[in-house]
């Protein structure tokens, strides 16, 4: 119970707040438009069905101004560099960025489903209250005229109109059915199946969120939703004039009623994170002009593209991203690489492997170009940069004991974090606390991957050389290994270096133990705290998280490990 | 977008204009709206269109997902063969169904997503895409991960007597031998 509270309460507590902002916004706005005195008249025509219609819209106004907010990646990252006091529990919330929007996103669909069809039910009854359908009181009320002394409150004014025109007619009505329409594209293109299959088509139809956002706020500019003014003089007493409909305006106890139409509020929620997610594109726009040069190019094997770029005032943190922009392959795509050199050297570089159809024609272009080029003119091929954003791996300097584990191409962002381990402990750098690392590479095959075989070997050779053997311990877990494999290893057991990656420590089959593992780090490291950092597969996540937490002790003197998560 | 396989998009938005025209019909129904008759055929337009979008279809290339339990429903969306098989007929299809829920309030957007799906649909078709049953296959695909070898191994291994293991330096030409995997140079 104590490792679950360590390991997700803070998250927890963050939705429960949420989650009963929610629930009081619902309730109150419910309870302000089912018991007002100002609605008794509308209520009488709408039943509950105002108030239904209402809360959501609350909870709605909510939430959209929350959607925008986790996605501004440039304020996360100035919200985790002003966090650095307040502990990494609370930074790591950030990463959780992108499951926050989903929420937010499934209630705004939820509350949207509410809201419209309460509205349908009231647009019908409105409608049925102008044709006199229903009892007297009700069809005075909808005759009331828009006119000089008097103001109506049944927004249908003709009695021959259908349901359907009026919603077409009004701008309430017209936005309405245009901005859902907008939200129901952007989630049938959102679900996870299009998304990992088909980015694009993901992200051009999410831009219709400028169309929702424009929409939204307009959607109440027609004030239809109208409530009693109580404030004329002489004043009407509903409760007594409400049985005497044909008396109003005759008897000074009851003047025909006033109404006047709700303020629209909900641009006062959206404009600020409208503003701030502009911001944000204007800065993406603002780097994407800035000149990035190329340093090297090199094709590394298995279709491997690693590009070496400067970029003036570019400034960069282990583990972070950043997005890249080709024109000459798309001018709207901007697509996430990690980067893998460290903060120290004077370049920042990526690997690019092929993935898709962005990732394909880059390649291709840049084999075209010949390989091993120096600074390219920069209209030959333009690259647009965006970032760095962080992630993470920031922390990982701050922990005693780290262990890293890097699953298929998760292992890019640990070329930095080593890189930059390396270089720091050259340098003698404070600010590294890391006294001992455990990294574990996983993946079905080497293919693809030997440029980080590399690097190990160079680290290998200089930890060796300073007699620093202990500093790092790897470990590379072949999931995918066959007889061919097999026979290759036995015949070669005895030599000093792995057959596959030419590496000191010997590779080894199948998955890891993790059980073993983390009883080994415990052994070794019983008064650290150990920060265990993963980038690769949901389910490994999964196993990790729980192994975190079962090996965990609450005592703070013995072992704890804190599990941290990479995204994109 | 090269690779773009149409008809996943247009599965997941004709599922889901389905289910508002399902909701939009029950709405419409159950406050017995005017026009209600339109109302009750959203509600039996919906079922259908669910019905028949739920089961996914297969991917060309790459790996489908089944949506859960969708196993009886892809059974039954097959057995129409050619008419459910082909997109043309679908896109036109959802293109027809749609029309009556234009009539009424409650049905409207139902309407207008479902005829979306109905073009989304008709690029799918005119691409060449159709429909493949996701069955379930009889044999694994791919080769299970081998377990990890817990223990160190109880027996030596077999080894050839002494003699042939001494090193013959004397005889250097019969002790070279063949590498039994052929080696190759890393590409730059």
């Amino acid at each position: 119970m104590g490792n679950w509270i360590i390991n997700h309460g803070l998250t927890s507590f963050i939705l429960v707040v949420w989650m009963g902002i929610n629930i009081f916004l619902f309730v109150w706005f419910y309870f302000f438009y089912d018991l007002g005195d100002q609605f008794f008249y509308t209520r009488h025509i709408l039943g509950s069905a105002l108030a239904w219609a209402r809360a959501p819209a609350a909870v709605l106004n909510f939430n959209c101004l929350l959607i925008l907010l986790p996605v501004c990646r440039n304020l996360l990252s100035l919200l985790r560099g002003s966090f650095v006091c307040c502990g990494r529990t609370m930074r790591k919330q950030l990463d959780k960025n992108l499951s926050f929007h989903k929420l937010v996103a499934y209630m705004i669909g939820l509350m949207t489903a509410v809201h419209m069809i309460a509205h349908l039910l009231n647009v019908e009854w409105y409608n049925n209250s102008r044709q006199g359908v229903y009892d007297k009181l009700s069809t005075a009320l909808s005759n009331l005229e828009d006119s000089d002394n008097t103001t109506y409150l049944n927004p249908i004014r003709t009695t021959d109109i259908i349901p359907t025109y009026f919603v077409f007619t009004t701008i309430a009505g017209l936005t309405g059915v245009i901005i859902t329409l907008c939200l129901i594209l952007i989630i049938t293109s959102s679900m996870e199946v299009i998304r990992r299959s088909y980015f694009e088509v993901f992200w051009y139809t999410h831009h219709l969120f400028v169309i929702f956002f424009a929409g939204l706020v307009f959607h109440g500019a027609g004030r239809i939703v109208r409530s009693q003014n109580m404030d004329t003089i002489p004043p009407h007493n509903f409760t007594f004039c409400k049985d005497r409909s044909d008396d109003w305006g005759r008897i000074p106890e009851c003047p025909i009623p006033q109404f006047r139409g709700g303020f629209p509020q909900t641009w006062m929620w959206v404009i600020g994170p409208m503003v701030l997610y502009l911001c944000e594109r204007l800065l993406r726009f603002i780097r994407y002009m800035q000149a990035v040069r190329y340093r090297k190019i090199v094709m590394r094997p298995s279709k491997v593209l690693e590009l070496q770029l400067v970029k003036n005032g570019f400034t960069m943190e282990v583990g972070q991203y950043v997005f890249l922009n080709c024109p000459a392959i798309s001018q709207l795509e901007w697509h996430p690489f990690t980067m893998t050199s460290a903060p120290e050297e004077d370049f920042f570089s990526v690997h690019i492997r092929s993935a898709g159809d962005w990732t394909n024609k880059l390649i291709s272009i840049m084999e075209h170009l010949g390989s091993k080029c120096e600074i390219l003119r920069r209209d030959w091929v333009l690259m647009g940069v965006d970032g760095p954003f962080g992630t993470a791996s920031e922390d990982v300097f701050d922990y005693e004991v780290a262990m890293l584990v890097g699953a298929g191409i998760g292992v890019t962002p640990f070329a930095s974090i080593l890189k930059s381990i390396w270089y720091k402990f050259k340098e003698s750098n404070p600010k590294l606390r890391t006294r001992k690392i455990y990294f574990y590479w996983l993946c079905r095959e080497t293919h693809a991957f030997e440029w980080f075989a590399d690097l190990l070997q160079v680290l290998e050779k200089e930890m060796d050389e300073r007699g620093m053997g202990d500093f790092l311990t790897y470990n590379l877990y072949l999931t995918g290994w066959d007889q061919n494999l097999t026979n290759a290893v036995t015949v070669r057991f005895d030599e000093d270096t792995d057959v596959v990656t030419g590496l000191k420590q010997k590779t080894h089959y199948g998955r890891p133990i993790w059980d073993k593992e983390f009883e080994k780090v415990r052994k070794e490291n019983p008064t650290s705290v150990v920060g265990t950092f993963l980038c690769g597969p949901e389910a490994l996540a999964k196993v990790l998280e729980k192994k975190c937490a079962k090996y965990s002790d609450v005592d703070p003197r013995k072992t704890k490990f804190y599990f941290n998560k990479e995204n994109f | 977008m090269g690779k773009i396989e149409w008809a996943m998009w247009a599965n997941e938005q004709a599922l889901a204009s389905g289910l508002i025209l399902l909701t939009g019909g029950i709405v419409g129904v159950a406050g017995q709206f005017r026009g209600w008759q339109f109302a009750a055929y959203g509600v039996a337009a919906g079922v259908f269109v669910c019905l028949l979008e739920y089961p996914r279809g297969k991917r060309s290339k790459g790996t489908s997902v089944a949506r859960t339990g969708q196993y009886c429903f892809t059974v039954c969306v097959k057995a129409f063969g050619p008419l459910t098989r082909n997109y043309y007929v679908r896109a036109f299809l959802h293109a027809a169904i749609c029309v009556p829920g234009g009539f009424m309030l409650a049905t409207v957007l139902g309407c207008v997503c479902l005829g979306i799906a109905s073009l989304i649909y008709l690029a799918a078709a005119i691409r060449g895409e159709h429909w493949e049953p996701i069955l379930p296959r009889t044999e694994t695909q791919r080769k299970p991960v081998p377990p990890s070898i817990k223990n160190p191994p109880s027996n030596p291994p077999p080894r050839p007597p002494p003699e042939m293991r001494r090193k013959r330096v004397d005889d250097l030409e019969g002790a070279a031998y063949d590498n039994p995997i052929p080696v190759t140079a890393n590409e730059y």
